[in-house]
């Protein structure tokens, strides 16, 4: 692949971040060969610290910590992951929209966006929860929503610009209609920093999931999230600290990664918008 | 000859401000211009900054929309079409904008910018090597972004799209007063010989009356939105004070002919804030005080001024 | 007696070598202009000048910079930062960017004075209005007090030049002073500038791709091509007799009056970069009278060309 994209990831920081994200990814994915199953509890093998039968330990159920925290990241990706995808695909049409149409339409959705953005996300994703009720779809949902104000906002940004630029002009000039516009220039030309911005804001999505888990509003036991066992460790602090030390590490190493590895993508892109050329 | 273009009386009034603090203001970017484009013409259109040539440029293809006057295009009243007809239209008339640097899409090929014009009118793309190579560029460039050419490549890439489709008339906004002038005298020579290739009508916008006069067979002087002075042959003589002067600020390329340059002083007047009289006045050495007070019009002879003093032809 | 003195200057980035060996002298009350297309290290051949390539990651490789016979490698940082602005005034080409918009006009030009000349807040007042009169802008004192941003582009240049004048400077190294600006507004400017070395004994550096602004305001001038210098001398007989090709092609770049159609065809191709400078010499690739010689080995002397003045062969 020769892509400039990947200039980014030549530099040992990035490429280990980038590594470690494609471990979790795959963990996740490949989650149902883990040696052990997340829900049988056998109590006589409870509070095992690390072995080699148990690398991480085991929890108050008995259950192999590893095995767990490889289910934990199937739940917490894919919550963050979905919402966050769900928020940039809503963002972007209500952002272009806004941008394109201007007017009342504009002030409204302005407004709106700059009220949700005045309030703390994890208010916002608590409140949501409450009323949907606790799980794996509220947690979604209360993401999704926590942050469809940035991309709104970014989105509307990025085709204001745009809209201002003499291709969009040419385009016109040769008789080119709005749809042809809006989907052959304006849109693509947005979609690369509202895609880096939501690369950083899924590690922020995950830290959420891992509160509204902690809180106990995120998945429900047995299944398991990073949030969750946290939550079930923080009382075993002093008798198993492992049982809260490995899921904690787990969300903050994967968001330093995704906070690195975005950086350098950002600074790819950049270098990309001094060119103006491809992505 | 038939008249490919006529316009008549084409204003365009912007309003600005007019939110909480501030009452909206309003100019006038382009005043009553009337002109006609004779089939297979180069009309000049030559001003400063601010002084409406580009707007002009965009009333006449209804990329905006007038605000009075009168539009026709080989015989159909422009401002009468649907948007699905203009879009039609559209075909017929193409424009090559001043910066070649934002007026191609960063992120597509050559090859894409190429097939654009026909994707929009619902037509295959031919192979855009050949158009390439019709305005100077090798074939092997088509898929090249815009990124990886110099201004001067760039702005022949705006060309070959604008002629993609074979239209009539080409309106060219400032096509080389961002480039160096070497590149500049490339781009007017490749102009030059498609207009004689493919029996081109254009309209040049230009600040630049040296260009203008060397370009085109006829040529429009605005000055704040009006035309002051239509020279008949580009190098007729000037009869405005303003031409004159425009005339007398080029850099003529010999030290022998220097002169006392700057036959202007002073500063152009705000558009939202326009003199009573001739906009001009206050700038002209011939000013008097009819002049101060009294608009004058473009008489209709056979070569047209607004002023009350012209030089003598 | 020469003010800024380059001589045999070769500057490289990195592993790229960009200026060859290019020898320039500029004396008191003279006006050199320094000519070639965007690319041709003119920019850089300023900077050179001025100590200031470290700021882009340059460096000299060969020859040396002397102003006022001292030789600038042997002077510390402090030296020739008090050397800039004091004795070295600079004009940026956009005036648009040199201002800082967030302090008001006077107090930007009183800043310099204040600094290189030790005068007090009052004192560098009253010389910054007496600057802004000399450079004929009217009522002086109260544009003093405005915002750039309430100033025409015209203005904001005279801005750049008394910002530069007021450390009242021996040497003035202007980077295309007038390419942003409208003509008449720049006809005003060359003139300003022309005025301000005969009345004040000033040394002018000034950079141009426009063969125009050099005839008319120059009294000698350097061609740059791709690194290298192609000729140098006194304006009236390069423009009488132009000894380099490149020189000959800049000057024909320009349409004049009586310019028979078709005659302006600018220079084929475009300047190379400094990774695929073509061998022998550098414009042979662009040149019309380019033979075997041209491509083998590159030319000495002035003008640096095999077959000057355009010998038959």
């Amino acid at each position: 692949m020769n892509f400039p994209v990947m200039k980014a990831f030549r530099h040992p920081i990035p490429a280990l971040s980038a590594l470690w994200l494609v471990l979790v990814i795959l963990a996740a994915i490949l989650a149902d060969l883990s040696p052990y199953d997340y829900d049988i509890q056998a109590l006589s093998e409870a509070y095992r610290s690390p072995s080699a039968a148990h690398w991480l330990g085991t929890d108050e159920f008995g259950r192999d910590l590893l095995t767990r925290l490889i289910h934990g990241a199937r739940t917490s990706l894919s919550v963050s992951v979905t919402a966050i995808a769900i928020s940039v695909a809503c963002g972007m049409a209500l952002g272009a929209a806004a941008a394109w149409f201007g007017g009342w339409f504009d002030r409204a959705v302005t407004v709106t966006v700059d009220l949700t953005w005045s309030f703390p996300e994890i208010l916002i994703a608590l409140i949501l929860v409450a009323i949907i009720g606790p799980g794996t779809t509220g947690t979604m949902v209360a993401i999704a929503v926590a942050y469809l104000a940035q991309f709104t906002r970014l989105t509307r940004a990025q085709i204001l610009t745009l809209k201002g630029e003499t291709f969009i002009e040419a385009a016109r000039s040769l008789g080119a209609g709005n749809t042809h516009i809006l989907t052959r220039h304006l849109l693509p030309n947005a979609l690369a920093p509202v895609l880096v911005s939501a690369m950083l804001a899924t590690g922020d999505a995950i830290i959420l999931e891992a509160t509204l888990g902690f809180f106990g509003l995120g998945a429900q036991p047995p299944v398991p999230s990073w949030g969750g066992m946290m939550s079930a460790g923080s009382a075993l602090i002093f008798k198993a600290p492992w049982i809260i030390i490995f899921p904690g590490l787990m969300v903050a190493v994967t968001v330093v990664a995704i906070n690195l590895a975005g950086d350098a993508l950002v600074a790819s892109l950049d270098i990309k918008a001094k060119l103006r050329g491809p992505i | 000859m038939s008249d490919l273009l006529s316009v008549t009386g084409l204003t365009k009034r912007f309003q600005s401000g007019g939110g909480l603090f501030q009452r909206p203001r309003a100019m006038m970017a382009v005043r009553e211009v009337s002109f006609t484009l004779a089939r297979g013409e180069v009309l000049g259109v030559v001003g400063e900054s601010g002084c409406g040539k580009s707007t002009l440029a965009r009333l006449v293809l209804r990329l905006i929309e007038p605000t009075g006057g009168e539009l026709r295009f080989d015989g159909t009243d422009l401002r009468a079409l649907s948007p699905a007809a203009l879009r039609k239209m559209r075909q017929r008339m193409a424009m090559v904008f001043q910066d070649p640097y934002s007026s191609l899409d960063p992120r597509f090929t050559l090859a894409q910018i190429l097939a654009e014009p026909f994707a929009v009118q619902g037509q295959t793309p031919p192979d855009p090597g050949a158009m390439l190579e019709t305005v100077g560029l090798p074939a092997t460039m088509a898929q090249s972004h815009p990124h990886q050419l110099s201004g001067g490549q760039r702005q022949r890439v705006g060309i070959a799209r604008a002629l993609a489709l074979s239209p009539d008339l080409v309106v060219l906004d400032e096509p080389t007063a961002s480039l160096d002038v070497s590149i500049q005298a490339q781009i007017v020579a490749l102009l030059t010989r498609l207009r004689q290739d493919r029996g081109l009508t254009y309209l040049f916008i230009s600040h630049d009356l040296g260009l203008v006069r060397y370009f085109c067979d006829r040529v429009l002087v605005m000055y704040l939105g009006a035309v002051v002075e239509v020279l008949p042959r580009a190098d007729a003589p000037p009869r405005h004070p303003y031409t004159a002067a425009l005339q007398a600020s080029a850099f003529v390329p010999d030290p022998a002919q220097r002169r006392t340059l700057a036959a202007l002083t002073g500063e152009i007047p705000s558009p939202f804030d326009l003199p009573p009289g001739c906009a001009f006045a206050g700038r002209c050495p011939r000013a008097s005080d009819l002049c101060r007070t009294r608009r004058p019009a473009l008489d209709q002879g056979p070569h047209p001024v607004a002023c009350f003093h012209p030089l003598k032809d | 007696m020469s003010l800024l003195q380059l001589a045999d200057v070769s500057v490289s980035i990195g592993q790229v070598a960009l200026l060859d060996r290019i020898s320039l002298s500029v004396g008191k009350g003279e006006i050199l202009g320094l000519v070639g297309e965007s690319g041709s290290g003119k920019s850089l051949t300023a900077l050179a000048a001025m100590g200031l390539l470290p700021l882009i990651g340059g460096r000299i490789t060969g020859g040396a910079v002397a102003f006022d016979g001292q030789d600038m490698a042997a002077m510390t940082e402090v030296q020739r930062r008090s050397l800039r602005g004091r004795r070295i005034g600079f004009v940026s080409q956009n005036p648009m960017t040199a201002l800082d918009p967030v302090t008001r006009i006077g107090a930007q030009i009183d800043v310099v004075s204040r600094l290189h000349l030790g005068l007090t807040r009052a004192q560098a007042r009253a010389r910054t209005v007496d600057l802004l009169t000399q450079l004929r802008i009217p009522e002086a004192a109260t544009v003093a007090e405005a915002w750039p941003h309430q100033l025409s582009g015209g203005m904001k240049q005279r801005i750049v030049i008394a910002m530069a004048l007021a450390g009242d400077p021996d040497l003035i190294i202007a980077d295309e002073p007038t390419t942003a600006l409208d003509v008449t507004v720049q006809a005003q400017i060359i003139q300003i500038l022309g005025a301000l070395v005969r009345e004040r004994g000033l040394a002018l550096l000034l950079i141009t791709h426009d063969m125009g602004v050099v005839a008319q305001l120059c009294d000698r001038v350097a061609v740059l091509y791709a690194g290298r210098l192609a000729e140098e001398g006194p304006t009236a007989p390069i423009f009488a007799a132009p000894g380099h090709p490149y020189t000959r092609a800049l000057i024909g770049c320009i349409p004049t009056e009586g310019m028979a159609k078709g005659a302006l065809q600018g220079i084929p191709g475009t300047v190379p970069g400094a990774l695929a400078f073509p061998s022998g010499c550098r414009f042979h690739p662009r040149c019309p009278q380019a033979q075997a010689l041209c491509r083998a080995e590159a030319p000495q002397g002035n003008p640096a060309c095999h077959f000057p003045g355009g010998a038959d062969v």
